[in-house]
Formats: C-alpha cells, structure tokens, sequence
C-alpha cells in the first residue's frame, strides 16, 4: 500500500512533461494510476473481508524515529470500502477530464498533476493508522482542493472560493491537530486503532474528541462551516465531482465513523452530530430548492447528504453504521454521476442555469436515462442501490427509537438515545422529502421543454467516451441494488465494530417486506412529488423567508474584521518613524533591566573611585567632547568632539594595560576621522537643517536612562563575578601552545581564531556594502583592469591636455606620481613631499608589526591599519589616480586575497587531520637573519593584515576616488580656467 | 570584583549621549550617535576586565592575575574594527541618501504613515457562486467551444 502511494507521488510529478506532450491525453495515462490502485485494492479483498482483525493488511514505516513518527497503514473494512471509491471514481474522473477539457487548457499539466497527488493523497488519508500521518494527508488534501478551486486562476470568484475553503477547512484541520495530539498523548502512541481501541472516558478524551470533530465538520461541510463548499463550485466541475462530491468531503465522514465505535461513549457526541447534521440535511436541502444553477443545486443537494450521513454515521448503532457505509458508497455513485453529467451538459449547451435550458431531453434521450438512474438513487428509489442505503438509515433510527438494539450490549437505547433516535429519524425523513423534490427540480431542471425558451442546439461533443465515465458510475448504481446482499457482505466489517443483540441482524436487501420504513419511503417519494409540484408556492415562500445574512457574510465579516484589526494594529504599531521604533525599543530595555536590576540583591561591597588618577582627567575631557557631539550645530565640529572620545579610549586603554587596543583605537579613529571627511565635503557644513531637532526632553531623557541602566548594570555584573576568569590561563597556554607572548594577538589568531574568522566575514561583508552603494554598476575605476604602466599613459595624457606652462606649479617637480593631475591650488609641495619620503617606510613599519604582533603589541589588525594608513596619505596627496598608482589592484582582490589566506589557514590543518586552526610552529637558523621563529597561525594572521588593508582601501576608492569622480572635482580645463580669472 | 566608577560614569555618559544622538533623525547624527556609542561600548567590555594591570604580554615572572584581562581585549579590538567597518558602511548610505534625495535625514515611511491615516484599503478576493452559470466563459472561449455550432440558449 505504501509502493501504491509513492507510485501516485512519482506520477503526479511525472504529469507536468507528459502534459506538454499529450495535451488533455495525460488524463488517459493518469486514470491508470488510480485505476491500478483500484485494481490493488480489490485483490486486497481476501484479507480485508476474512473478518480477522489480526490479519488486516498492514505496513510499517519509520519515518522521523526521533519524533516517533511513522508512516503505518492499515486496510480495515472501512479503510477498503473507502479506497475503493477514491481510488474508482478517481480514475473515472481523471478519464473524464480528457474530453472535458481542450488541448489548449491554461495550466492543464498543474491541474493533471494536482487531481493525481490529490488522488494519492485522499487514498494515504482513508488507510493511514497514524494520527500525524492522518493529519498531514488531511491538510494535503485541503491544499490540494484549495489548488484546484482556483483552477481558473485569472478569475477573481475562483481565488476567492479556493482561499475560503482554504481557511475554512484548515482551520478545522488545526483544531483538529490539537485534538489528535491530545488523544496520542494521552494514549501513548500514535497508531489510530490504538488510541481507538482504549478511549478511557474523562473530560480530556470528550474535549479532544470534540476538536477533531470540529474538523471532521469542516471538511464535511457541516453547518455552521457548510458555505466554503457551494462556493468551491468554482472549480472545474471534475474537481466537483471528485473532491466535492466523492472524495474530499467523505474524509470528514470518514473520520466520524472510524472514531464512531468509541466515539458514541463520549459525551455529547451523538447529541452534537444528530443536531449539526440535522440542521445541514434540512438547509442543504432547502436551499437545494431555489438554486438555478444546476451545480449549485447539486453543491447544496451534497450540503444535504452530508448532514445526512453526518447523522447516520455518528448515531453510533450496528445498524446505523450499516446505514451510514452503504449511504456513503451510493452518495459517491450518484453524486459524482451527476456532476459529471452537469459538466456535460455545461459543456454541450453552454450553460448550467435551468431557466435557460429547454429541450435537452429530446436531443440526448441516453443522458436523461443516466441522469434518471442516478436521481433515482439519490431519491431513494427502487431498486437503486440508494434506495437500499436509505431503507437501512430508516429502519435503523426507527428501530432505536423504539427500543430496539444500539445501547452498549446490544441493549436499548436508553430514554434520551431513543429521543435523539426520534428527532434524527424526524430530520431524516423531512430531509429525505426535500431531497426527493430537488432531484425531480434537477430532472425537470435539465431536460425538460419549458414554455418561452429557446430550445438547446448544437451538441456535437457528448461523444462516448465523454459519457462513459457518468454511465458506469450511474449503471453502478443500477447494478448495486440488486446485488444489495453482496454489497452487505462486503461492508459487514464496518457495522461489526459495533455491539449487536445476537439476535438476526438486518441486512442490506431490496425486499425486506411490508415494513414500516417502506411506508415511510413511500410517504417520502409521494411528499417530495407534491413539494416539486407546489415549486412555484415554494419559490415565493422562499422569496419571503430568504434570510438577509448567512454563514457565508459571517466569514467574509470575520475575514474582514481580521483585515481591519490588522490595519488598526499595523497603524498604531508601525509609525513608520525609526526614531519612535528605536525609542520604544530602548524604553522597554530600560523597563526590563531596571525590573531585573531591583530583584537582584548582587551588589558589590565595595567600589574603587580609579584605577589611575589620570582616568579622572581623560573621563572629564572624554564627557566634556561627548556632551559637545549632542549640541554640536556644524559637521565636522561634531565629528571633532567624537574624535576626541575616540583619542581619550585610546589613553584609557594604555592606562588599563591593553597596548593593542591603545594602537588600533588610534588607527581607526585617524582612519575614520578621514572616511567621515571624504564623505561630509559633500553635504551641506550645518547639521539637521531640514527637521532640526525634536523631541530633545524625551530623548535626553532616553539617553540618560539607558546610561544610567548600564552604569548600574556595569557594577552589579562585575560584583556578580566571584569565580576567577577563565583568561587567567591565557597568557600561559598563548605561550605554551600558541608560541607567542602577546596573548591578545594569539587569542584573535589562534586561541579564538573563529571568532576573529566570523569578523573577517562581517568586515567583507561591510566593504562590499559600501563598495555597492557607491559603485552603481561597476567598479569603473577598477586599477586591475588599467594596471600601473596605463595609469602612468593616462596621467601623462591628461596633464597634455591640461598643461598650462603660464603656471609656476607645472615647473614643480613631481614628487608623487599623479601629482600634477591636480589644481595646483589642490597641491601641497610639503604634504608631497613627506609622502614620498615616508611611504615605503610605513609599509615596513606595518610589517613589521604584523610579524612582532605575536610577541609584542601588534598583529594583523595594527599592521593592516598602518598600511591602511599608508594609503590614506598617498591618496591625501595625490588624489584618486595616486592611490591607483600605489596599490595597483582592487579592493575586491585585496579583501578576498586576506579572506583566502585566513580561511586557508583554518583548513589546511583540517586535510592533516588536525582540528581546524592548529596552530604549528618552527623555529631554526636562516641564512643572514639568524634564528627565526615561525607559527603558522601567523599565516591566518597575514589574511587579517590584508583584509583590513582592503577595508580602508575599500573606503578609500568607495568614499574617496568615486565620490571625487561623481563630484567631478578634478582637474577640468574649463574649470581650471575660471580658477585663473579668480 | 570592583570596577572603577569614574570608568563607569564615562562609560554612561558616552552611552546616553549616543543614544540621545542615535534618536535624531540627521543621519549624520545618528552615525556619530553609534560612534559614542560603540566606545561607550567597548568601555564597558574593558571594565569586566576588572583592574588595570600589566599589558598581557606573557612575563613567566608575573603572576597571571596582574595582566589585563585579555579576553575583553581581543573582543574589543574585534569590536573596534567592526565598529570601523559599519560606520564606513553607514557613511556611503548617507552619502547614496544625499546623492539621491538630496537629504541625510530619517523620512518617515510613506506606506505606514497613508496606513495610519486610513487611506490604504485591503483588496478582498470575494466569493461570487453564482457569477457564472458555465466553466465555459465566452472571455476564455477555447477552440472546442467553437466547435460547438452554437451558444444554446444564451
């Protein structure tokens, strides 16, 4: 049974490229599949009806182990009479579709695929025995049907009907979840005949049992949730007939009579389905009544079966249960029949609706005589195998009612279950009427001549094997009444489950004899007769009835509602205003820590005022420049202040004992002092000239309470920590396994190398940002592809066109090497000048440090900014063209050059089969260096040197050479021109 | 452990002034904001690294309870670095929001603000049975429904 599902997996799958090449033909290669799962499923008939429940076909599958979930089937009766119908009718539709549809179809190799998956997915549902694996084909199966339905996707009714069954059914499915879990929970397992086999009575079993009849209801179509199905007749009427009809909506009742035999113990469960169902059977009925859409006529005619079998399934007696499997096997016949025969009339004559229909009768006598065959069953005439499975409900409800066998034991029912037996045989019978009198409408409906229209013409296309599909499905329903005592031999699994006097049983026949329940049906055939004849009364009387708001509004309501909730939440949370988002953000922050803060009793016994009396000058100075950044009206003012923070934790680390970060802090902030000038030249000197500055109360008021949380914060964590650091260790193990005495440098390059990995990606990551937001299509100014000697040719070519020998500057000597694409009044000899001399020297200061770093203060992030350094200078002095001509490669190279080193580095010692990042270390005697020390995760640290030398390179061509060429500040003759006027 | 309070007052200082300039909306302001910030920041990491000691350079004559704590190191110099890099990122936005829309300052989103005023209303996709009689529309009329010699009774 698992092969038969996957095979309806890869078929599915397989149905997109055979569409292509078929065209509507795939659905003749696809009913195969269905087809042979049919054909599967009849041999499994041996088994099944041996009547062994030790010998039921069953497979095991382990699916996720450490979630116990499984994939187990298992082919009880019920299981097998349900397949088969799937399965059967599935195969009869999908050969249906072939003529029903044109080669031309839009998304014909979607909807093939879906019906099939769909197929498949209906058939795991009715023979899964886990409740998770249920579920998961249940909420398939509502995906499936919600793709269908919306079909027609360019029409707007369509999505709309496919998004409400969606949501209607899924929402059941949910509840419905929470009640499988409940019950596999409570059971210990998640095997359905398990949890089935002991539902020990309580509160907990009654409240899961009752989710999951909230959605074994909505997918049955059950009142209050009965309206997603009229509306899901916007789908292909195959996919009426298939999902709406036989398959989908059947899951629902599937579910009711697999929990039915320990379900009818739980309290209020007949009581709820005998209502609901009730309700449906009669405002399926009626409403049944005024359509004119013969589609919808049948949507709300299946409305009404539903509820019919709702009752029937969930009354929860031997005999009902009887009632209620032979009710759902001719359902299945003669409602896919029917909508099958309406797609073909839809098809031949162009339209659905009754009052446009005259004389079709006439033109195709043999589908009147199919259609009649089909009513017939669903009316409840003889000999149709409908009329059978209604004479069972009858004498079933009337038997308990009257104190016949149903009650634990095979007792009678006690006083209310033969109350309840009367009310739903009450409902039954007037359903039942109304039921007869809508199949009359739908006859008259469809082929009747009617005085004043047009007769239909033109029906070239019913050709045999449009029809062929209808006419088994409705000779079935012929053939199946006769053969009523085969029929009941097969199903006797299912009403076996239930207790039975003993005594002879009922059986599914034709002639029982002169039985009460065959006065009833008489009754109900001459009372539908009358109440088809009196159509006219009735339609007034509906007119005057209609009620003004119905299921269907308190959706759309609902849907609204939550639209609008949405809106007022969306509204009044997203101000769209990122100073309020981060405002609320740091309230709550403040809110929180202080409530944590004064719950906590760890405060520290004592506080020192310094650790050096310098820290009380360089905190003044560092406040003083904080507080002068807040008020500051002019750019680089600002900027100057916050530099000044900057310089100040730079002291305070040398005072700590922290050299490297003294070093970097000084690097950086020089480095971003000038990344801030490049960028600020552009924008206007003054700060906030547009909106000013608002709100200051509040956000001074922000300010120092989110300074104040991490003050008190900074003090009760320190005094929370008693144990000794765990960087105690460092210096030594830096030492001893790292060979270097600097341990800051050894911790980022190998004691933390990963870390310092993850940074080397957030630094990318960050130059790429900025590379992109300047760069607008691509590195233009990219010197790999110029290389030196062609910036040289250019230099010289633009100082051609641009030499002025009038000009003292030109006789200057050339100090740097595009200094004189510069305006003279741009240059400075002296700035020239320190460049050239100090430029090389720099670069082997960097390297030095990045070579010391392991022993000294230093590393890779010092050096890099050196070099970095070095560049800023070089560009300073000469411009974008120098910078060229100093690193003649692109700061992508430079970037992912580092990043390749570091990351090879880390791997090498992986391919040794060492942990990634060990470090090795060599130490002997180099010719004309003496002895030389070398560890390898000095390699990694080269990486870093070069990604942050491709960092400030990245700023420096991102902000500075390409802001200079859109700026358009350079050197231009007419420019220069103006300059001499000047 | 202690801490040095003048270290936290200029630790809470520098933190309350970025936060006050990280709620303005000149991004100019907003990048100095995350700037005070992040040192005010890395303060704080440098003071759970408890008293100043020596600088972590291994000595096997010290007692390793007289270095600097070296773990809050390295993640400064990490944080010190990457501070660098976002705030070289959030220059070029300033400078791509000059270059664009002439403005370095922080607009309120346009969509939020019609949506709170109640101009934006949500489309729904309604349910309409019985808005056609037929699968067979003539806007998607196929081929086989041309076939058909005619429109029956419509």
């Amino acid at each position: 049974m698992l092969i038969v599902l996957m095979v309806f997996a890869v078929a599915a799958l397989a149905m997109l490229p055979l569409a292509r090449a078929l065209g509507r033909r795939v659905f003749a290669v696809a009913a195969l599949v269905p087809l042979g799962a049919f054909v599967h499923t009849v041999l499994q008939a041996p088994a099944v009806l041996a009547g062994d429940a030790a010998a039921l076909p069953v497979e095991r599958w382990t699916w996720i182990a450490e979630l116990s979930l499984t994939l187990d089937v298992r082919m009880d009766t019920l299981s097998w009479v349900l397949a088969l119908v799937v399965t059967g009718v599935g195969s009869l539709v999908l050969l249906y579709c072939a003529a029903y549809f044109g080669d031309d179809e839009r998304g014909l190799g979607r909807f093939a695929a879906v019906l099939l998956a769909f197929a498949g997915a209906m058939y795991g549902l009715v023979i899964a025995d886990d409740v998770y694996l249920l579920f998961v084909l249940w909420e398939a199966t509502s995906v499936f049907s919600y793709l269908l339905i919306g079909h027609y996707t360019h029409r707007r009714a369509s999505r709309g009907a496919a998004l409400q069954a969606l949501v209607t059914t899924t929402l059941g499915g949910l509840l419905m979840l929470v009640g499988l879990v409940l019950l596999a929970v409570q059971a210990g397992t998640s095997s359905l005949t398990a949890i089935l086999a002991d539902l020990p009575p309580g509160p907990l079993t009654t409240a899961a049992v009752m989710l999951v009849l909230v959605g074994a209801l909505s997918k049955s179509a059950i009142v209050p949730l009965h309206f997603w199905l009229p509306g899901a007749m916007a789908a292909p009427t195959p996919v009426s007939a298939y999902l709406h009809a036989a398959a989908m909506v059947k899951a629902g009742i599937y579910l009711i009579m697999r929990f039915a035999p320990a379900g009818v113990e739980v309290a209020g469960w007949r009581e709820v389905l005998v209502v609901l169902g009730v309700a449906t059977l009669l405002l399926g009925g009626w409403a049944a009544l005024k359509q004119t859409d013969l589609k919808l006529l049948l949507a709300y005619g299946t409305v009404s079966q539903l509820g019919l079998l709702v009752v029937v399934a969930g009354f929860g007696t031997r005999d009902t249960a009887l009632a209620a499997i032979a009710l759902l096997l001719a359902h299945a016949l003669f409602k896919a029949a029917l909508f099958l025969i309406v797609g073909i009339i839809d098809h031949e004559a162009g339209t659905r609706d009754l009052r446009k229909l005259s004389g079709l009768g006439r033109r195709l006598p043999w589908l009147a005589g199919l259609t009649a065959l089909a009513l017939a069953s669903m009316a409840g005439l003889p000999p149709l195998i409908g009329f059978v499975a209604k004479e069972t409900a009858l004498f079933a409800l009337l038997s308990a009612a009257t104190g016949g066998a149903g009650g634990p034991g095979g007792a009678p029912l006690d006083a209310a279950g033969q109350a309840w037996a009367a009310v739903a045989l009450g409902g039954v019978v007037v359903g039942s009427v109304l039921t007869v009198a809508y199949s009359i409408r739908f006859f008259w409906g469809a082929f009747a001549r009617k005085p004043g229209v047009d007769e239909v013409t033109g029906l070239a296309g019913a050709t045999p094997g449009f029809v062929l599909a209808p006419a088994v499905l409705a000779v079935a329903s012929l053939a199946l009444g006769p053969l009523a005592s085969v029929v009941g031999t097969g199903v006797a699994g299912y009403p076996a489950l239930f207790p039975s006097s003993g005594e002879k049983t009922y059986a599914l026949a034709l002639w029982h004899g002169l039985t009460p329940e065959l006065g009833l049906s008489v009754l109900i055939v001459v009372l539908g007769a009358l109440l088809f004849a009196a159509r006219e009364p009735l339609v007034r009387l509906q007119k005057r009835v209609a009620r003004e708001y119905t299921a269907s509004d308190a959706y759309w309501d609902a849907m609204g509602a939550v639209d609008r909730l949405a809106v007022r939440v969306t509204g009044l949370t997203q101000r769209g205003s990122l100073p309020f988002y981060l405002g609320v953000i740091l309230i709550v922050f403040i809110g929180v820590t202080t409530t944590g803060l004064l719950l906590d009793r760890t405060w520290p016994a004592e506080l020192r005022l310094w650790d050096h009396p310098a820290q009380l000058a360089i905190g003044t100075v560092m406040i003083i420049a904080a507080i002068a950044a807040t008020q500051a009206q002019k750019r680089f003012a600002a900027l100057v202040v916050v530099g000044v923070t900057g310089f100040g934790m730079s002291a305070t680390f040398a005072l700590q004992g922290a050299p490297d970060l003294a070093l970097t802090q000084v690097l950086v902030e020089v480095v971003t002092l000038i990344a801030f000038v490049l960028v600020l030249r552009r924008l206007p000197a003054r700060l906030g000239d547009k909106h000013g500055s608002s709100h200051r109360l509040m956000r001074a008021a922000i300010g120092i309470g989110v300074g104040t949380v991490m003050a008190v914060v900074a003090i009760v964590v320190a005094g929370a920590r008693v144990d000794a650091p765990i960087s105690l260790d460092w210096p030594a193990a830096a030492y001893e396994q790292g060979h270097g005495r600097n341990t800051v440098n050894v911790a980022l390059v190998d004691l933390r190398g990963w870390d310092t990995m993850g940074e080397l990606a957030v630094v990318i990551a960050a130059a790429t940002g900025v590379a992109s937001l300047l760069f607008l299509r691509s590195r233009g100014d990219d010197p790999r592809r110029i290389g030196r000697a062609a910036v040289q040719q250019r230099i010289a070519q633009r100082l051609d066109r641009v030499r002025d020998l009038g000009d003292p500057g030109e006789q200057r000597n050339a100090w740097i090497l595009a200094g004189p694409t510069l305006d003279p009044r741009h240059r400075s000899i002296l700035l020239e000048v320190v460049v050239r001399l100090t430029f090389h020297a720099i670069i082997v200061i960097s390297l030095y440090l990045l070579f010391a770093g392991h022993n000294l203060p230093g590393g890779g992030f010092v050096g890099g900014l050196v070099a970095g350094l070095a560049l800023v200078a070089r560009y300073l002095a000469g411009g974008r063209y120098e910078l060229g001509a100093a690193l003649p490669l692109g700061a992508g190279t430079v970037l992912g050059t580092g990043l390749i080193i570091a990351a090879g580095a880390a791997l090498v010692p992986v391919l040794l089969g060492q942990p990634p990042l060990t470090s090795t270390y060599w130490e002997g005697e180099v010719w004309l260096l003496g002895e030389v020390e070398f560890v390898s995760s000095t390699i990694f640290d080269i990486g870093v040197y070069l990604v942050v030398v491709g960092l400030v390179l990245d700023v420096l061509r991102s902000l500075g050479a390409e802001v200079d060429r859109q700026g358009g500040d350079e050197l231009a003759p007419s420019a220069r021109r103006e300059g001499n006027i000047r | 452990m202690t801490v040095s309070l003048v270290l936290v007052v200029v630790m809470a200082a520098l933190i309350a002034c970025g936060v006050y300039l990280l709620l303005e909306r000149s991004l100019t302001r907003v990048v100095l904001g995350f700037l005070l910030l992040g040192n005010g920041v890395n303060l704080l990491i440098l003071i759970m690294g408890g008293p100043a000691g020596f600088a972590p350079i291994y000595d096997e004559s010290l007692d390793p309870a007289a270095y600097n704590d070296p773990l809050p190191q390295a993640l400064i110099l990490t944080a010190i670095v990457i501070t660098f890099a976002v705030s070289a990122f959030l220059l070029a936005l300033i400078y791509r929001s000059w270059r664009l829309a002439n403005a370095d300052d922080v607009a309120d989103d346009a969509d939020d603000v019609a949506l709170r005023a109640g101009t934006v209303t949500m489309p729904l996709e309604e349910v309409a049975p019985d808005a056609g009689d037929t699968d067979f529309p003539v806007e998607d009329a196929e081929p086989m429904r041309a076939d058909a010699a005619g429109e029956g009774t419509r």
